[in-house]
């Protein structure tokens, strides 16, 4: 029983730093896609799921250190990235048909890797 | 009983990684919004909510768990309205889905006539039109 129970409690640890280590991984994954991303709808959803990501990294840092204050960030996080999100796609929709001139040009070049068949 | 406690949320915290791992990679590797935005809010979210969910059942405490599950029922509700909100939003200014999507059907309904995906036309020069095109007919999607 006591085996039992330490076995559990290593496999806990074990399966929280996995998981902390895996979270940084597609932490630096976005990032390149927020860096490298051809136009700004994919920065917006890089961005979305950076958020994702973050609440993640809080869960399990919660259950890492037995410290729940956090989780109260945690979706206030939540609801700051989906305000963001609303307030981009609004952004991104106005400039667009209000015919800004970056905007346009990120069109154009999608329509050209559309025809150009990639 | 806790042993078996440990080792769900063990299993439930490396899920949720590696769900959340799958949709970053999605995020890198798709090649245009649309897909991305697919793969960013359905694995994302259900990383994130797996995750907190782990974190409900491990804390041993009321307001924790009431607060982790009020959390994840809020991702499920706002992150389908955001995704198609910002999809939505980047089909109307403009942006083409990459030439994977073989058929545009909502290419009839926002720019009717245009057709530019039919791939006839393969001289960049025409690219001009389609984004006239696009400046001008906003007003009959608006208005619906």
């Amino acid at each position: 029983m006591s085996g039992m129970e330490s076995f559990a409690s290593l496999f806990l640890v074990v399966c929280t730093r996995a998981a902390l280590i895996i979270l940084t991984i597609s932490f630096l994954l976005i990032v390149v896609r927020i860096v490298r991303g051809p136009t700004l709808p994919d920065r917006v959803v890089a961005l979305d799921m950076l958020v994702a990501v973050g609440i993640g990294f809080i869960a399990a840092i919660g259950v890492l250190t037995d410290y729940y204050l956090y989780i109260d960030i945690a979706l206030t996080l939540g609801l700051v990235g989906f305000l963001a999100t609303v307030a981009f796609a609004r952004f991104v929709y106005n400039r667009g048909t209000a015919g800004d001139k970056s905007i346009l040009k990120e069109v154009g070049e999608s329509i050209a890797r559309r025809k150009a068949g990639q | 009983m806790s042993a078996l406690y440990d080792i769900i949320v063990g299993l439930m915290l490396l899920v949720g990684a590696l769900f959340a791992l799958a949709g970053a990679v999605g995020v890198l590797r798709f090649p245009d919004v649309f897909m991305r935005s697919h793969a960013a809010s359905k694995a994302g979210t259900l990383g994130s909510g797996l995750m907190l969910l782990a974190l409900a059942a491990y804390a041993h405490e009321l307001d924790v768990v009431t607060r982790a599950v009020a959390g994840v029922i809020f991702f499920l509700l706002t992150a389908p309205v955001s995704a198609h909100l910002l999809a939505r939003a980047a089909y109307m200014a403009g942006y083409r889905p990459s030439a994977i999507t073989r058929i545009d059907a909502l290419e009839d309904v926002v720019r009717p006539g245009k057709r530019a995906s039919g791939g006839a036309g393969g001289n960049p020069a025409s690219g001009k039109p389609a984004k006239a095109k696009t400046a001008k007919g906003k007003g009959t999607p608006k208005t619906r």
